[in-house]
Formats: structure tokens, sequence, C-alpha cells
């Protein structure tokens, strides 16, 4: 077990392409971060240079208080379970959870004991003796996990490692996961471009845009408080919905509403206004801030129903219980607590 | 296995397809092989005016002639020299060629591609350079203070033939080492890596059993290869001289038919042959059948 530190980490690929562009992160001992982003940010990269599968361009990566840049993969002490699970598929499952430790050159006796105790954890004990081409995508992802468990070592790397997985068993992995890093207590690094698997398994969230950090904190933090409009639109789903807005003095004006804004959060006349779809709930009588929605079309989710619809020519999604009466339009209202103000420019948060 | 199944309309179309390759078959294989059958259960005079059936005496013959067991034995000596050989220096390439492509960027493998056939281009070169009338080894050799001789000396002629066979299916090994390399996932060599195993580990623990299989078609291929496909190789070197030191199978069988004129003898030779050949074959099928999926 230990700490990761990131400083000032950046990565440029031959041909210059910087894939990395200076990312600092404090990662504490037993943490659970998970990097998100969309495909082609550079989480995969980051996290192989942590692994020492990448040369890091500059900056330094340390693990346990201890500079690991030049060091091999082997020396890192880390485990990474890969996209593809990279099981030898020449190795029995045994084999496969005990190459690392006869590497390390365990005792026999000691290799049979942490491999068996590992496949009683992941229930893979009856496919000890099978290749991996006998396994199910599921069995194989538990014998990838097994295999970075086994050796104890003091971080995990995941890259990704649900994303082969049909969504059931999608769901069901993700709480295993987190269970077992709970009780291993090993620190881990997640990357995903699943904002729903990384909300649910981090501690700790860092967002990632080409290459830089967008915002670091917990899910629920990063939820409430996006601090930029590429968070506000990546966590989350559906999406928060981002308007145009005009300032007037103490309001935003967006169509015929006029949403309350304390006046000294910013300058210019033209603001991003963000509210969440699940936000926007039918407008009660006494509701004085209200938005007349007009019907585009509706997606039934069972449980409820999104509303999409425009306001003031601008695109948006309401999510409304089942039994709401809809007409051509729906009015729909949200407190002034649940808006999201950002700069247009910037798309830096403002409120 | 996705395969691409075609159904034909008229049931006479496939057979009609095939048709041409089935003459050929017939005409440049079964038919000659059915001859050699026939013309060892004969006694011929070399003049071709008196035939007589003897039954299996060409066999019973070939087979207790030292001369011929003998070439059984350097056939053999032959054959796993050139596979060992001309597989060892195809597999040290590739793994070359093969690191060279993947340490390059994506969008260079295109172009890397011509570098990594190079070795083929100089395995040609190299036979050329062996040589014995345009060759420049020997030459060298005698510089560095051996005193080649493949014309008096046994090993010398063998070492030769050897060389000069494998050179030529060193290109061929190479392509299949090359393309099984390079269907091995790098997150496998990765995951090797983190698993604590060096370099030299991870080739003999991961890269090699993963390419078993290929090792041994190829280890077939070219045995099959060094049988019967070598004739020129020592028609052009050694003649299977010295003293028959490198007459193996298929070069007797040609020295005892056509200069020795021992026609049934000569035919015997063949079906042996012929029979090795089968085996080998048949062996090789059933293992792929059987290990291909490791
Ligand atoms: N070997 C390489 N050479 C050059 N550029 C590369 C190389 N590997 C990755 N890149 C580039 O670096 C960027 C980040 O790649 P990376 O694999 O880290 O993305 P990612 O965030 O993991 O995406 P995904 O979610 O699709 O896996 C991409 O734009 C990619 O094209
Ligand atoms: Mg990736």
């Amino acid at each position: 077990m230990a700490a990761i530190e990131l400083s000032d980490v950046r990565k440029t690929y031959p041909g210059g392409f910087e894939a990395v562009k200076g990312i600092s992160l404090p990662i504490r001992d037993g943490e659970f971060v998970v990097l998100v982003g969309p495909s082609g940010c550079g989480k995969s990269t980051l996290l192989r240079m942590i692994a020492g599968l990448e040369r890091i361009t500059s900056g330094t990566v340390k693990i346990a208080n201890r500079v690991v840049n030049n060091l091999e993969p082997m020396q890192r002490d880390i485990a990474m379970v890969f996209q593809n699970y990279a099981l030898y598929p020449h190795m029995t499952v045994f084999q496969n959870l005990a190459y690392g430790l006869k590497n390390r050159g365990m005792a026999k006796s000691e290799i049979d004991i942490r491999v068996d105790e590992v496949a009683r954890i992941l229930e893979i004990e009856p496919y000890l003796a099978r290749k991996p081409r006998a396994l199910s995508g599921g069995q194989r992802q538990r014998v990838a996990m097994g295999r970075a468990i086994v050796r104890e070592p003091a971080a995990f790397l995941f890259d990704e490692p649900l994303s082969n997985l049909d969504a059931k068993l999608r769901i069901q992995m993700r709480g295993e996961i987190k269970q077992l890093q709970k009780r291993l207590g090993t620190t881990s690094v997640y990357v995903t471009h699943d904002q729903l698997e990384a909300m649910t398994l981090a501690d700790r969230l860092v967002v990632l845009n080409t290459g830089e950090i967008e915002q670091i904190g917990t899910p629920l933090d990063i939820y409430r408080r996006p601090a930029t409009t590429f968070v506000a639109a990546f966590i989350g789903s559906p999406a928060m919905n981002l308007v145009k807005a005009h300032r007037r003095s103490g309001a935003a004006v967006f169509g015929d509403a006029s949403l309350p804004m304390a006046d000294d959060i910013a300058s210019g006349m033209e603001v991003t206004v963000g509210v969440r779809p699940e936000d926007l709930t039918v407008a009660g009588t006494k509701d004085a801030l209200r938005l007349t929605l007009k019907i585009a079309y509706v997606e039934e989710l069972g449980a409820t129903r999104l509303v999409h619809g425009t306001v003031d020519g601008q695109n948006l999604v309401a999510s409304v219980p089942v039994d709401c009466p809809l007409g051509e339009t729906l009015e729909v209202h949200a407190e002034p607590s649940a808006l999201h103000f950002f700069d247009p420019q910037t798309g830096r948060r403002l409120n | 296995m996705q395969t691409k199944r075609t159904v034909f309309g008229s049931p006479v179309l496939p057979y009609l397809l095939v048709l041409p390759q089935l003459a050929i078959t017939f005409v440049f294989f079964l038919w000659p092989a059915g001859q050699a059958v026939w013309q060892s259960f004969l006694r011929e005079d070399p003049f071709g005016l008196k035939t007589s059936f003897v039954w299996f005496a060409n066999y019973q013959k070939l087979f207790v002639d030292p001369q011929y067991l003998y070439s059984l034995q350097i056939t053999a000596v032959f054959a796993l020299s050139v596979a060992v050989l001309s597989i060892g220096s195809a597999l040290v390439l590739a793994v070359a060629a093969d690191r060279m492509i993947r340490l390059s960027q994506t969008y260079t493998t295109l172009l890397v591609w011509p570098y990594a056939v190079a070795p083929a281009v100089a395995g040609v070169m190299w036979w050329f350079m062996f040589n014995p009338t345009i060759g420049i080894m020997s030459y060298m050799l005698e510089m560095l203070g051996y005193d080649w001789n493949h014309s008096l000396n046994p090993t010398d002629a063998m070492i030769l033939v050897v060389i000069a066979a494998s050179w030529k299916q060193i290109s061929y090994n190479f392509l299949f080492f090359l393309a099984g390399l390079q269907a091995i996932p790098a997150s496998l060599n990765e995951a090797a890596a983190i698993d604590g195993a060096g370099p030299v580990k991870r080739f003999f623990t991961i890269v090699l059993p993963l390419l078993s299989p290929t090792t041994f078609f190829l280890a077939v291929v070219n045995m099959v290869y060094a049988m019967f496909d070598t004739f020129a190789v020592i028609h052009a070197t050694t003649q299977g001289g010295p003293s028959g030191s490198t007459a193996i199978l298929v070069y007797k069988v040609f020295q005892d038919g056509f200069i020795g004129l021992k026609l049934g003898s000569s035919a015997a030779q063949s079906v042996v042959l012929m029979v090795i050949v089968i085996t080998l074959t048949v062996i090789q099928f059933r293992w792929v059948e059987r290990h291909v999926e490791y």
C-alpha cells in the first residue's frame, strides 16, 4: 500500500503530439481515484506512465515516496488490469495467477496458498485448471482481477477493465471491484470513459479533457458544483442542460423567464445557465420561476420520462414523473439554488 | 472459424471449377506416383529390353544396402540441421523486425515493411556468396585460417549444403514468424513485464510458447523441403559428394536412377521418400488439429 504522487507530468509522443499536459495529482494511500474523460483525452497514457509502460517526458511520478520515473514496471510494485484482460492464453488460470509470484521467486507452497485464497475470494476456484479461452468474458475479467490481487501490490491500476462486458455484468462487477478495494484498502487508479462507472466507484474523481485536469473532487462535489461547462456536460446522465441567457440587473433572462443571479458574480452581457434535467420539475400554480417547454419528443425510461423540447429556440430536457399529463407544451420550474452559471467565453463556473 | 460459404446454383459447377486443379494433380502427381509404385515392383535391365515382376525384392535389397542406410542417416541429419538453422535464424530476424515495427508509431508500420522484408533479400544474397562457383565465403574462411574444402571433407560438404539449403528457407520462415509475432498483443508482454518478467524471460515464457504452433508447422515444412526440394542445391554444390556424404535420399534417387540406371531400385527409393513425406504431413495435420488452440 502506498501513496502515489504525480507532479507536473507530461507526455509528448514521438511525432510531437502532447497527450498529457502537465498533470499534478496527489493520491492518498488507500484511495480509489477514477480518471474519467472522453476518448483520446490521455487517460490511458497517464495510467501507463504510472505503470512504467510509457516513458515520462517530464515531471515526476512517485510511488510510496520513491521517484519511479526510470524504474521498470516490475520494480514499481504495481498491478494492472487491462481492457482486453491480457491473460496468458497458453497458461491455465492457476498458472496465470502464479506467474507473477513465480517470477518473484516465491516458494511453491506459498504460491499455492495465495492463489487458492484469491480464487476463493473471486469465486474462480472451479476454473483454475482451465485455459482462458475456455472462460466466459466475466470469468476472464475475474481472473484478470485475481492476477492483480494475488501479488498484493502497492497499487492497482485499471484501464477500462469492464468495457468488454455486457451492461448487467458491468454493474455487478463494478460493485464487486468497489467492495474488494474497500476490503483490501489498496490504492487504486481506475480509468474509464463511462461517467456512471466513474461516479459510483470513485472516492475522488479526476475529470480529464485534452490532456489536462478539468476538475478534481468527490463524485458528489463534481455533480453538484461542476467547475466548467465541460464537466457539467460530461458528468451526469442525461446531461445537464446548458443554455445561453442575457444579463439584466440581478437576473439572467432566458425566454420569458428571469433567473435570479447575484450581480457581483460576473461581468459581461451573456451568461451560460446550466440546470440538470431532474432539477426541472413540473411547475405548480405558486411557482414564480417557470419556463414553457415546447415539447419535441418524449423518451420513456420506466421510472421517469425524459421530455425533450425547446425554450426560446434552445434545447432543453426535463426529467418528469411518468404520470404527469403532457400536451403540446409543459410548464417547468427550477429552484434558484439548482441553477449553475458559467462564463460563456472561458466555460468557468461563476456562482 | 468464420468462413464465407458460397452456395452454387448448379451441383455440377463446383466440380467443374476444381476440375483443372484435379487434372493437374492427376497428371503431374498421382499418375507419376502410381508409375513409381508400379516400377518399384519391377526389375528392368538398363536397356529396357527385359522386364520382370519381382514383388518386394527391390525394397528388400534397399534396406540391407549399407549405402542406402547411410543415405537415410545423413538425410535425417541434413533435414534436422536445415530445420533448426533456418527456423532459428528466421526467429532471430523476425524478433528484431517485430521490435522495430512495434517501437515505431502505428502509422509508420507500412513504411517499415520494406525493412522487415529485407532479411529475405539478404538470404538470397548469402546464398550467392556460398555458391561455390561465384561465392566468396570459402575464400574468406581460407583467409581466416580454416582450410575449407567441401570437395574433400565430408563435414565441410554437409555444412555447406545445410547452409545453402537453409538460406532459401529463412525468408519463408521469417514471414511466418513475423506474422506470428505481430499477432501477439502488446498487452501480453506488458502484463508479463508488470508481473516481473524481464525481456529474456518474457521471450521464453510468453512469446515462444505462443509461437509454438508456427514453429511446429515450420519444422515440418522445412524438413519436407530439405528432403524433397533440395535436389538443385545439392546438385549445384557438392553433387552428393565427397563419397556420397551429401547424397541425401532425393539425390540418391537421381544418382541411382538416372546415372546408375537402376530403375527398379530408384523407384523403390522414391516410394520410400513419398511415404516419409506423407507420414510427416499426416503428423502435422493431426498435431495442428489438436494443439493449435492453446
Ligand atoms: N503511441 C502513440 N503515438 C502517438 N500518439 C499517441 C500514441 N498513443 C496514444 N496517442 C494519442 O494520445 C492521445 C491520448 O491517448 P490515450 O490512449 O491516452 O487516450 P484515452 O484517454 O485512453 O482514450 P480511450 O478512452 O479511447 O482509451 C490520443 O489522442 C492518441 O491519439
Ligand atoms: Mg484508453
